[in-house]
């Protein structure tokens, strides 16, 4: 998995590409966590549009940085998710408290 | 009535998530899928194989996860198998974010998208002995 970081006023976005699986994850949390321990950054968006697979293991992932943020009373928000990723993120119900953008402008905006 | 088999094996290490999810998903190209069916399939084995690492032979990397598929006609069956510490309460590891290891930012979504992505998903497991979990799966698509 490949990641990009860019920072935008005060919010990290973080353009993943590639496949979201468990072994990915690990590098994934980590890099991104690194990012916004470092920059000591709490708002974070996370650009799904390259990911051309994911797991629910991506699930845990995002799950996991909102309660890391949310206990900074920070926020996450993802966007550009392509369908077939969507589909396992709407099974966990994890849209009624982490909010879906469909472009990046969008979800600068409104975190 | 058509029908074709296939086998693999490989060890439990991380790695061989996306070996196993592809290894499959080139198996079933036979059956003409649509995008979505492969999907379907690349994800429920992805989680299986996953569970089987993870739970099954707790990272430990030198378990054996087997995995074998049968065409019958339109029928995809997948069987995904190790030889790990099994599971107590297969009800409850089945039950939506239910994780037995909350320490590794899991959903605990594993079994439901087995359960939502396939026809039909059968899980036996034995304390110490190992899971089996087999997997169905009817393609639409025509050939």
């Amino acid at each position: 998995m490949y990641l990009e970081f860019e920072n935008k006023d005060d919010k990290l976005i973080v353009y993943m590409s590639g496949e979201l699986d468990h072994h990915s994850a690990e590098e994934v949390r980590n890099k991104i966590d690194d990012r916004l321990d470092r920059d000591n950054i709490v708002k974070l968006i996370m650009d799904f549009s390259s990911v051309t697979f994911m797991d629910s293991s991506g699930i845990g992932v995002v799950i996991g940085r909102y309660k890391k943020l949310n206990l900074k009373k920070g926020c996450i928000c993802i966007a550009k998710v392509r369908n077939s990723v969507k589909r396992v993120f709407e099974l966990s119900g994890m849209f009624k408290i982490i909010k879906l953008y469909d472009n990046i402008d969008e979800a600068v905006e409104n975190i | 009535m058509y029908d074709n088999m296939m086998r693999v094996e490989f060890l439990s290490k991380s790695e061989n998530e996306s070996f196993a999810r592809v290894a499959v998903a080139a198996f079933v190209s036979q059956l003409d899928p649509t995008i979505e069916e492969l999907t379907d399939i690349k994800t429920a084995v992805s989680e299986a194989v996953t569970n089987s690492i993870i739970h099954g032979y707790e990272n430990s990397k030198e378990g054996i996860v087997k995995i074998e598929a049968h065409i019958k006609d339109k029928e995809l069956t997948v069987i995904i198998e190790d030889q790990g510490t099994g599971i107590d309460n297969i009800e409850l590891a089945m039950q939506p974010l239910y994780t037995s290891r909350p320490d590794l930012e899991r959903s605990g979504m594993g079994f439901t998208v087995m359960d939502t992505f396939m026809d039909n998903l059968t899980v036996e497991s034995e304390k110490n002995k190992g899971t089996r979990l087999i997997m169905k799966k009817v393609f639409r698509s025509l050939s």
